[in-house]
């Protein structure tokens, strides 16, 4: 029985190529492996081998050939009679169609609404910074299942470079509080790995800095395996530590990096400012099965808020909270820049503007009904954060916004943002280039037009 | 499939025959599994990269032998052989590289993005080097539940050079983690020869900063490889943390397929195909020991064409997947 021999396809993009040069003739035997034809594509010359054994029949296109089609029958292989019970290669089937025969649903359906447990009414709250409510979420975590470890540079011994993990050696013992080397790229991957395998280990980046270092085990290791194994596959690893500018470290030591995490699907990105949230929000981080990006803030490391005393304080991941309600404008931001909102909001109120403040906790997925629904009371809306303004947390809130809650905007959107600079050393410039209440007070005002 | 049978002893093969045949089968499955992937790749089936693992079927085959349920395999992206050899089905694999719902990932992952947790298949990996970290957190995994298992890291001779590698094998002495990497130095990376980007070619000497073990491994043979990786995984298991083997080993097609290869002489890979094929070699030397005849050979062939040949109409059969996959699986 004969079979045809077609004009291969020799790039991803190939359509038509030039049979360059036959290099057997009618009649020989060929056998798998054996080179056929050289052909020319539109980025080189390539040889194309036999797969089956076989004498080739006749050839059909000749040599010097240009714009032969792909999947074009270019000779006839004759087979030698062993193979014939072997079934042939079929070739009635085309390759799928380069255009999508339905088209794509056009957008991802709306994920559940969440809902904020309530403290029960009565519930005795502390106070303690959120430094401690981390190291606490950390613990209660690690105590209630054994899977969960926290791995990073100087987390053990040394009790954490900013003293988050302070006891956590003495408590879990050295197979669960591991110091690594100075690693980034190593100890993320190792711990997707891990997680590939059944622990959640909790990574700490001295900062989010020298994520970079790491950022292609965060996206391409972590965030992309549960897609590219069809759902086979499940990292539960959470990587935190603190983000953005502390203070006068300069540019490598100063970049917000939430837009940058928020921009990737298959990771789950928190960013709190309270006490309470930090804490309930990470032990949610901890049990959830993705990856949890964590974006603390070292200047925010020492403030202390309540936090309710509850044996199990979970926070749902996804939901922003208002914090302060308002009627005159929506101000929303997160981590330290929701201090710089508060104190703002109390200056707009002796001036007659009542705004309403939303800490955004959240930032994958993001909480944008709670947005929009205090846009379509207040009509005007003002974003605050440290990152870069251009293609920011706030770019995208605005953009939300226009797109579902255009008709009850009375203003365009404000974005208040750190300046499209790296971060200056120099005091003076440091402090300008960072988001001030001066600013978000300015912006507060444009939207509301008043000067 | 842990086989404690497989032996050399004074450089004479001691290995039962019956072990040496299933080497046979499982190198010619791989073979005419990437002849044929190659096939459907010139013909649109299969769209993008794909990275063929012609000439280095020894290598995995060899490994694989000596595996048990516990252990785990992860790799690069020149990864359909070694999904042969953890048994994963030839259907699965070939419908995930024609992009269809019955593939391993559904048809999202593709050649380069597949895994099976029920074979412990990792991937699969994209990113050269980067399987690396993660084969060792999934040793790190195992020694943290004191569960006996070994792990299998491929890469090849130019993921040696990546950075993230030598942070790997710190951690892995470090914390005497149970994990086998194997560097399998086909010697190019991609179109650079290892004389032109490596300053020492001697891969199995580069854990000697860490104080891990090295062997050079001729990985155009399989039984020499089976009787390496048995020693290797014994190491591990033994808690003497990892231990590197360079497998010597040649790949006959292009880096991808659509690598003219014109950094080499036609005539080295012939020579090579002539006189080190890894498959060739054994069918001889199972034909010379009365094993088979030349008969039998030519059935097993016949066998495994058949299986592909099925593989592959599957493959060109099953429909793509939904449109209402596009937004599955990307959270939990």
């Amino acid at each position: 029985m004969s079979t045809q021999i077609l004009m291969p396809a020799l790039s991803p993009t190939m359509e038509e190529g030039k049979l360059a040069k036959w290099l057997v003739k009618e009649g020989d035997a060929v056998k798998s492996g054996d080179i056929l034809a050289e052909i020319e594509t539109d980025k080189a010359t390539m040889e194309f081998e036999a797969v089956d054994e076989g004498r080739i029949g006749k050839i059909l296109v000749p040599e010097g050939t240009e714009g032969v089609k792909v999947n074009a029958p270019i000779a006839v292989l004759e087979g030698d009679g062993e193979d014939a019970k072997v079934a042939p290669m079929p070739t009635k089937a085309a390759a799928p169609a380069a255009a999508p025969k339905e088209s794509a649903p056009a957008a991802r359906v709306d994920a559940p609404k969440v809902t904020e447990p309530e403290v029960p009414a009565g519930t005795e709250f502390v106070t303690m910074t959120v430094r401690e409510a981390l190291r606490d979420a950390m613990a209660e975590e690690m105590r209630r299942d054994e899977t969960v470890l926290l791995i990073g540079e100087e987390v053990a011994q040394y009790q954490g470079a900013y003293k988050v993990s302070q006891g956590l050696l003495e408590e879990f013992g050295e197979r669960r509080v591991i110091d690594t080397p100075i690693t980034e790229q190593g100890f993320a991957g190792l711990g997707v790995g891990a997680a590939f395998n059944g622990l959640k280990p909790i990574v700490e980046f001295m900062t989010w800095n020298f994520a970079m270092q790491a950022i292609d085990q965060i996206v391409n290791s972590a965030a992309k395996t549960r897609y590219m194994s069809g759902g086979q596959m499940h990292c539960p690893i959470v990587f935190r530590g603190p983000n953005g500018p502390a203070s006068r470290v300069g540019a490598q030591h100063s970049q917000d990096y939430s837009s940058w995490y928020a921009h990737v699907p298959g990771l789950k990105v928190i960013s709190p400012y309270f006490a309470a949230d930090a804490k309930g929000l990470l032990k949610a981080a901890i049990r959830d099965p993705n990856p949890v990006i964590f974006l603390e803030n070292e200047i925010v490391y020492g403030h202390s808020f309540p936090v309710p005393k509850l044996d199990d304080y979970v926070l749902p991941i996804g939901k922003a909270r208002v914090i302060r309600p308002g009627t005159g404008v929506t101000i929303v931001s997160h981590s330290i820049c929701v201090g710089l909102i508060l104190e703002a909001a109390e200056k707009l109120a002796a001036e007659g503007i009542d705004a309403e403040l939303i800490d955004l906790r959240t930032l994958r997925p993001l909480d944008t009904d709670t947005v929009i629904e205090s846009v379509k009371k207040t009509n005007r809306l003002v974003t605050v954060e440290q990152g870069w303004p251009i293609c920011s947390i706030g770019s995208e809130i605005a953009t939300q916004v226009v797109e579902k809650a255009f008709d009850w905007l009375d203003a365009p959107p404000a974005r208040v943002a750190g300046k499209d600079v790296p971060m200056p050393y120099a005091a003076n410039l440091e402090k300008l280039a960072l988001p001030s209440v001066d600013d978000v007070i300015a912006a507060a005002k444009a939207v509301c037009y008043r000067s | 499939m842990s086989d404690p049978k497989i032996s050399v002893v004074d450089g004479v093969n001691t290995t039962p025959d019956s072990v040496l045949k299933t080497f046979y089968s499982d190198m010619l499955l791989i073979r005419r599994f990437e002849e044929k992937a190659g096939q459907l790749y010139g013909m649109g089936l299969i769209g993008g990269f794909c990275h063929l693992y012609i000439g280095q079927e020894a290598v995995v085959v060899g490994m694989q032998a000596n595996v048990g349920p516990r252990d785990q395999v992860i790799t690069a992206y020149r990864d359909h052989g070694h999904m042969l050899a953890c048994g994963m089905d030839p259907k699965g694999v070939m419908a995930e590289l024609t992009g269809r719902h019955a593939g391993y990932s559904k048809g999202k992952g593709g050649s380069m993005h597949m895994f099976s947790t029920e074979k412990r298949f990792f991937g699969g990996h994209g990113i050269v080097g980067a399987q690396v970290p993660l084969g060792t957190g999934i040793a790190f995994a195992d020694k943290y539940a004191s569960n006996g298992g070994v792990t299998l890291t491929y890469m090849g001779e130019g993921a040696a050079n990546q950075g993230q590698v030598y942070e790997s094998f710190n951690m892995a002495k470090l914390w005497m983690l149970p994990v086998v990497y194997i560097i399998e130095n086909n010697q190019y990376a991609m179109g650079t020869s290892v004389e032109r980007s490596s300053a020492q070619p001697q891969f199995f000497k580069r854990g000697a900063s860490f104080n891990i073990p090295g062997e050079e491994v001729d990985g155009m043979d399989v039984v020499a490889v089976a009787a390496a990786g048995k020693k290797a995984v014994e190491w591990c298991r033994a808690g003497n943390g990892p231990i590197i083997l360079e497998m010597k080993t040649y790949r006959y097609r292009g880096h991808s397929m659509s690598d003219p290869a014109k950094y080499r002489t036609r005539e080295e890979v012939q020579a090579v195909r002539e006189k080190r094929d890894p498959i060739e070699h054994l069918g001889h030397e199972l034909v010379a020991r009365r094993v088979v005849t030349e008969d039998q050979l030519k059935a097993i062939d016949k066998d495994i064409r058949l299986t592909v040949n099925t593989a592959a109409e599957f493959a060109i059969e099953s429909p793509e997947p939904d449109p209402s996959e596009l937004f599955t699986d990307v959270v939990a």
